[in-house]
């Protein structure tokens, strides 16, 4: 190497110029979106802040983890090499790989809580996701993904059992199907929330149905295979779908077929589920999966530039006043409810199983890792910034207005902007009845759920650049059929893998239940995680607060849980490793969300607050006077508080387990020895020379 | 020029990966067939089958 000259040809003075002014720059934009009062600021600020620290973030921190901890080594064969079948283990492109893994971790989660989180005002969310990406949640899905290729591929679950013990692999099962009916719940909760009273929304969500058949019969029948073009295909068809919704609500006989409550969504919501999970995979499951992703990676794309071309302001201040935990849209404190209602963009559990699941089976060598598993995290922690640019872009008393259960906030239009602008935000009913003509609803009141507020977010930033207002209506809907798209995904692919895990659960007591093809096993677990989403789901929608406010923390609270178990299988692993020395970079992140999640569990279990503990809540009802729905409602907030209680209990016996192994090693009662598989050098060095 | 042809290669590649026609073009060549309904049949039962349900994130 010549003097002065880095490795990648840089002269060094400039690289150090270069970063240099990368980290003054990126200092400078967090000063300002930290420090700002008074006025709104532009959201370019955020776009740089974000920016500026991800690059910093990734060149240095994820080089100083892969090169000290990790020590990724170039020239040892990875699972996709060793032991490449052509089907699940398979050499291929990083680039390649990061799309796939990508368009894996990015769901409907980073655009969700974020804007649910923007009711503290744009500040905390946005610190926590930049702060809790670079430092945790990049984090955990590199080391984990990098300890599963060295594993031949195992499963999160797998290596808790080896390297923790049975507690580990026992407590991460039970998580992820926790994890998997709450989160189903809170995503049908959120579609319903979308499409009630809306009959454009309905009718373009009822129509991707026959749309995703059709697509499954022509991939199946007409051009076999040809994914991309169907699923261009269908796009084009659900665009004529939304612009049909329009007609729809405004054909008075069929705006009526299309009017449904949020019960009776419900109900059409878990006959779909099950039916999903049930029907055939290529006739509904593959297609919608195919279009939705379509439809995703589309319009993040989409939404990324509208927001640096047209760099909006953001109306909401850094802070308000509800961070002292009386927010309308839920009840609690920045700490710790922001810590647990933002995951997905900033830390989440889920993406563990991703990174133990079928990425590391791709993986061409160790040293790509760091763009895949540290990367594409950051690159759902971009989607979560943009979501709260979306979200703060709107008048602060119309995103209240939105957001908040008309049990807080009064019944009607007059009660519910009266009592909002009374907390200093101010908005009338005139103003929110020609929002709702705008994007074409009769009212976007209480539409609790964060969906509706993204997409009023997103068609404004989008009716800005492209159509301007009077196409409002247009982008709003498909703002929703794009996450209701997303969303209803999440939910048939996710009951489907709940069921394949009980089922194979099941298998060890009773054999055929094992099956996957076997019909009875189908119906009967099909039946079981549909009906267990389902109750949470029905608990939602009759919930006078709305439902968000007990279902999302309770989400929240089981995604950092798993977090937890993946952060302590990786603690113990670096430990083993004999890089003790250098466990603070997952031990800190893992006592912070210990930290965190314990503490929102203590509230939402014994909060004497009847908006935030659940048995308050039960006490609250059992006291007020008695209606035939009050037992039912009693009997919910003691399931709630018990499932929270279970879950915590578990999870703290895996901290224990794990704390056990790593004194025990420290004291020289244990034995530091990794289980990876043996070294192998790698032929692809050898093909390629 | 170059650059950019090669960009969009991999840019087409991802997506032939994100959206399985790379996996079904590998099932056809491991199986010596040509696409068919039949064969596409054939690939959907085994990656169901494959029993490694891709979990989609929150």
């Amino acid at each position: 190497m010549l003097d002065g000259v880095g490795k990648n040809g840089m002269n060094k003075p400039l690289a150090v110029a270069l970063w240099g002014a990368v980290a003054l720059l990126g200092a400078a934009a967090v000063g300002v979106v930290a420090f700002h009062r008074g006025e709104p600021i532009n959201a370019l600020w955020l776009v740089v802040a974000a920016t500026c620290c991800y690059a910093i973030g990734y060149r240095f921190y994820s080089k100083f983890i892969a090169a000290r901890i990790l020590a990724l080594d170039a020239l040892r064969a990875t699972p996709a090499e060793r032991l490449e079948n052509g089907r699940d283990f398979l050499v291929t492109n990083k680039w390649v790989v990061f799309g796939h893994h990508f368009a894996a971790i990015a769901g409907p989660g980073p655009l969700v809580g974020p804007v649910l989180a923007a009711q503290f005002g744009y500040l905390p969310g946005t610190l926590w996701v930049l702060a809790g990406a670079i430092f945790a949640g990049c984090v955990q899905d590199f080391v984990i993904l990098l300890f599963s290729v060295r594993r031949d591929g195992k499963s999160l679950t797998e290596m808790a059992k080896e390297e923790i013990g049975r507690v580990g692999g026992f407590v991460a099962y039970t998580a992820v199907i926790a994890i998997l009916v709450i989160l189903l719940a809170v995503a049908a909760l959120i579609v319903v929330n979308a499409l009630k009273d809306s009959p454009w929304g309905t009718f373009t969500i009822a129509m991707t149905i026959p749309i995703a058949i059709l697509m499954g019969i022509y991939l199946r029948r007409i051009r076999p295979g040809k994914v991309i073009e169907v699923s261009a295909m269908g796009f084009i068809l659900v665009l004529l779908a939304i612009w049909g919704g329009q007609w729809a609500s405004r054909t008075p006989a069929v705006a009526e077929m299309f009017t449904l409550r949020g019960p009776t969504l419900a109900i059409l919501i878990i006959v779909y589920g099950f039916a999903a999970s049930a029907l055939p995979v290529w006739l509904l499951l593959a297609p919608r999966d195919y279009l939705s992703t379509f439809v995703k990676l589309g319009t993040i794309g989409l939404l990324g530039i509208g927001i640096v071309a047209l760099h909006p302001t953001l109306h909401m201040p850094a802070l308000t006043r509800f961070s002292d935990g009386t927010g309308p849209v839920f009840a609690g404190k920045i700490f710790p409810f922001a810590f647990i209602t933002i995951a997905c963009g900033a830390i989440s559990g889920f993406h563990s199983l991703i990174s133990s699941g079928t990425t590391p089976k791709l993986i061409a060598r160790e040293t790509e890792t760091r763009i895949v598993g540290y990367g594409a995290m950051m690159a759902e922690s971009a989607v979560a910034i943009m979501a709260i640019i979306a979200a703060c872009v709107l008048q602060p008393g119309v995103y209240f207005a939105i957001n908040s259960p008309a049990g807080i906030v009064g019944q009607g239009a007059a009660a519910a902007t009266q009592t909002i602008s009374s907390w200093g935000f101010p908005v009338t009913a005139a103003d929110m009845q020609t929002l709702a003509h705008a994007v074409g609803e009769q009212t976007l009141l209480n539409r609790t759920g964060g969906a509706p507020a993204f997409a009023v977010g997103m068609a404004h930033i989008f009716s800005q650049s492209l159509g301007g207002e009077t196409v409002m209506g247009l982008w709003y809907h498909f703002a929703v059929m794009f996450e209701s798209l997303f969303i209803l995904t999440v939910l048939d692919a996710g009951t489907r893998v709940a069921r394949f895990m009980v089922q194979d659960a099941l298998g060890h007591i009773y054999k055929p239940l094992g099956r996957t093809s076997w019909y009875p096993s189908i119906l009967a677990t099909s039946a079981l995680i549909v009906g267990a989403w389902g109750f949470f789901l029905w608990q939602g929608v009759k919930d006078p607060l709305g439902g968000i406010n007990s279902l999302w923390p309770l989400f929240g609270i089981a995604n950092q849980l798993l977090a937890i178990v993946a952060l302590c299988v990786a603690t113990t692993i670096i430990i083993k490793m004999h890089r003790e020395k250098y466990a603070l970079v997952t031990l800190v992140p893992l006592m912070w969300l210990v930290a965190v999640t314990f503490t929102a569990s203590w509230h939402k279990v014994f909060d004497p607050s009847p908006r935030i503990g659940f048995l308050a809540q039960a006490r609250a009802l059992a006291a007020g006077a008695a209606t035939a729905a009050t037992p039912r409602l009693i009997f919910n907030n003691q399931l709630d508080a018990a499932v929270t209680a279970i879950l915590v209990v578990m999870v703290a016996l895996v901290l224990l387990e794990s704390g056990r192994h790593w004194i025990a090693i420290f004291n020289g009662r244990e034995e530091a020895r990794v289980k990876e598989t043996p070294f192998v050098m790698t032929r692809l060095v050898e093909d390629q020379a | 020029m170059n650059r950019m042809r090669d960009a969009l290669s991999v840019f087409l590649a991802a997506l032939r990966e994100i959206f399985d026609e790379a996996a079904y073009t590998r099932f056809l060549e491991r199986c010596g067939t040509t696409s068919s309904p039949a064969a596409y049949a054939q690939f959907c039962r085994e990656r169901e089958s494959a029993k490694a349900p891709r979990p989609r994130c929150c």
